[in-house]
């Protein structure tokens, strides 16, 4: 009952998707005692902002039906926020909370604007401005070189509590450090958990219905008596705030914040790739998207090496298995599950646990 | 469309464009360097964009891989010019021009068959979902550009400009590349077939009423799928033509180019109008000018001016200065 309250009623509806969530929750809530080591904790840190970032795209374009491609402007400027506003006012609590509610303001208007715009123009219109957009935006953070460090971006100090420096016992409990790290990652996976939380919630309100109305049929939904033109706006909004506060996460993380971390067009892809083979309009199915993405991601480079040189007696087999090669072997799977998986992996577990 | 209701004001942008600069630039002799080097990008960007413009138009199809086909001509151009170098070191024109044409023919030849297997495999299932389109066609991009990567190596790669068409020709002050007369020859040839194709041939009738009523026509015995088959490699083969252009105005090549021209070609084709082939070519005028002076005057407004310009466009005329009528 309390479980069912907690995810807006909104059940995973297949044993084996439910066991993979548990599965997931349970290695993100231990991961700095499961897997040990300074990479491991990074890729699960790094899991729990993509999860954030892609379940707010996915609030856009599985929910409502808005192809966006600046949805990293707003993730940039969640990063941004912390990164400038860390490096100028120095280490503490206030700055990174002035930092961000300044990066929150800015996404609020921008998003507004960008949203009011849209409503002049077509759907396939919007897709396209908001390309021109973000690749502008882009072009200024690396240009106000004074403002964002540039191409080199900004490296800045955060709070003792959550700094690797801080030690806050002598003795490693189960083997690991108990430092500032640590707690920085549990900072970031309750921030998570409430986020992706908070956007089931959404989805799952009255709100969030009108929003699906809308994604399957605009006239419709227009002539039963809601306002299309301001649900569509509120959803952009709202998924670019919280892809600043996913930004805000990644700085939180990293320390650090530059052009090529938090505003490059490769994570607008990422973020679409795993929209889609995770399964657009479920928010679950942004969760696993993320983990497979960013595992595949960070091992899968691995993986090819060992192929690669494998295939060392093939020169043309060697080069298409390179590590470098792995968005190509990404690309292909991504084409084939637009074409046999359209509902992304949560739709075929819950098709085949409706079956 | 008859004479008398032709919409002429979209005709005026440019021409009020260039006059509103003349001031601004300060003498004659650089306004005209920048004007026609403003046409010159601008015919460039419209060889690439007419291509997108007519696949979209005709078929209804987003092709957001479109910069793959971009890339891919200009890799196969430097590959061929790079077997010719005695052809393209040569100082006379004509041995140049004998050099490069074979090239643009190669690079279209290779972007237009490379664009039937994308048809086929990427495009052909998701007819009429447009949602789908934009995201089939990016992952067919993703692996255009790594397969572009495997095949050519994942650096730069150097495109020089053959020899006699280095330089610049003075007339007065005013300093013209060479370069950019040729260019502007080729899309001035490229939107004249284009024009003539559609409007004056039996083919582009065929296509024109395809597009009108798609069951009649082939009621009356004509294999339109084929037909538009065939509009979609023509499209990727002027993708890859532009490519050819646009690196050779580089002069250096990178895998990411295509996704790096496809924001100016979007912007611009949204400025025409979805589909319009006129549209098209008044909007690639406009960036093209507003590039240039806009790099003059305020450099580091060059990355926003297209899109301060785009912006103002749809203000104006929010389907773009040539809607099409029937999408």
């Amino acid at each position: 009952m309390f479980l069912k309250r907690l995810l807006s009623n909104d059940m995973p509806r297949s044993r084996l998707l439910a066991l993979l969530l548990v599965a997931l929750f349970i290695a993100l809530a231990f991961a700095p005692f499961i897997f040990p080591g300074v990479k491991a904790l990074s890729v699960a840190a790094k899991i729990l902002v993509f999860v954030v970032l892609v379940a707010s795209f996915d609030l856009l374009l599985g929910y409502t039906g808005i192809v966006s491609f600046a949805h990293t402007m707003f993730f940039g400027i969640g990063a941004y926020g912390i990164a400038i506003s860390a490096s100028r006012l120095g280490p503490n609590w206030g700055a990174m909370l002035l930092g961000l509610g300044a990066a929150l303001a800015i996404s609020l208007v921008l998003s507004f604007a960008i949203g009011l715009f849209s409503l002049r123009v077509r759907a396939i219109f919007f897709a396209m401005i908001t390309l021109a957009v973000a690749s502008a935006f882009q072009t200024l953070a690396s240009q106000l070189s004074d403002f964002t460090g540039g191409e080199d971006g900004l490296t800045f100090k955060l709070p003792e509590l959550i700094s690797p420096s801080f030690e806050f016992s002598e003795e490693p409990f189960l083997g690991v450090s108990l430092d500032g790290r640590l707690l920085c990652y549990y900072l970031l996976f309750v921030v998570a958990v409430v986020l992706l939380l908070a956007l089931l919630r959404i989805v799952n309100s009255p709100f969030g219905r009108v929003l699906q109305a809308i994604r399957e049929n605009e006239f419709r939904a227009e002539a039963i008596g809601y306002r299309v033109v301001v649900y569509r706006t509120t959803a952009a909004v709202l998924s670019a705030l919280f892809a600043t506060l996913a930004g805000a996460m990644l700085a939180i993380w990293l320390r650090y914040n530059g052009p090529d971390t938090s505003l490059s067009f490769e994570i607008m892809i990422d973020v679409l790739l795993i929209v889609v083979i995770g399964g657009m309009g479920t928010m679950y199915g942004a969760a696993i998207g993320a983990v497979l993405f960013v595992l595949a991601q960070s091992y899968l480079q691995d993986l090819l090496r060992v192929g690669s040189e494998a295939a060392s007696g093939l020169p043309w087999l060697a080069a298409l298995l390179s590590p470098d090669r792995w968005l190509l072997w990404l690309g292909v799977l991504f084409v084939l599950s637009v074409y046999y998986f359209p509902t992304g992996i949560v739709g075929k577990l819950r098709a085949r646990a409706a079956r | 469309m008859k004479a008398l209701d032709f919409d002429w004001k979209p005709l005026l942008l440019a021409p009020v464009l260039a006059a509103v600069a003349l001031p601004l630039t300060g003498s004659f002799s650089t306004w005209l360097t920048l004007t026609v080097a403003g046409l010159a990008m601008g015919m460039i960007i419209f060889i690439i964009a007419s291509g997108l413009t007519l696949v979209f138009g005709l078929m209804d199809v987003l092709n957001f891989g479109h910069g793959v086909f971009i890339a891919l001509g200009a890799f196969v151009a430097s590959s061929v010019l790079g077997l010719m170098g005695d052809w393209t070191g040569s100082q006379e024109l004509w041995r140049n021009l004998v050099a490069v044409f074979p090239a643009m023919l190669v690079a279209m030849a290779v972007a237009g068959a490379v664009g039937l297997a994308f048809e086929r495999f990427i495009v052909r299932p998701v007819y009429g979902q447009h949602l789908k389109q934009i995201l089939i066609t990016m992952g067919g991009m993703i692996i255009g550009e790594e397969l572009i990567k495997v095949i050519w190596g994942p650096a730069q790669v150097p495109l020089p400009l053959p020899e006699a068409l280095r330089g610049s020709l003075l007339i007065g002050d005013a300093a013209i590349s060479k370069y950019r007369l040729l260019a502007v020859a080729v899309g001035v040839l490229v939107f004249g077939l284009l024009a003539w194709t559609l409007g004056r041939t039996k083919i582009g009738l065929l296509i024109r009423a395809g597009v009108q009523d798609r069951e009649m026509v082939e009621s009356l015995g004509y294999r339109i799928g084929r037909l538009f088959v065939g509009v979609f490699v023509v499209g990727s083969a002027l993708a890859g033509l532009g490519g050819v252009m646009w690196g050779l105005f580089q002069q250096n090549l990178v895998p990411q180019m295509g996704a790096q021209v496809n924001v100016l070609i979007f912007i611009v084709i949204i400025i025409g109008g979805l589909g319009s082939t006129g549209g098209a070519l008044i909007g690639a005028l406009l960036v093209g000018l507003m590039t240039n002076y806009i790099g003059f005057l305020l450099p580091t407004l060059t990355q926003f001016a297209s899109i301060l310009l785009m912006v103002a466009v749809l203000l104006w005329r929010p389907q773009g200065v040539y809607p099409v009528a029937n999408r």
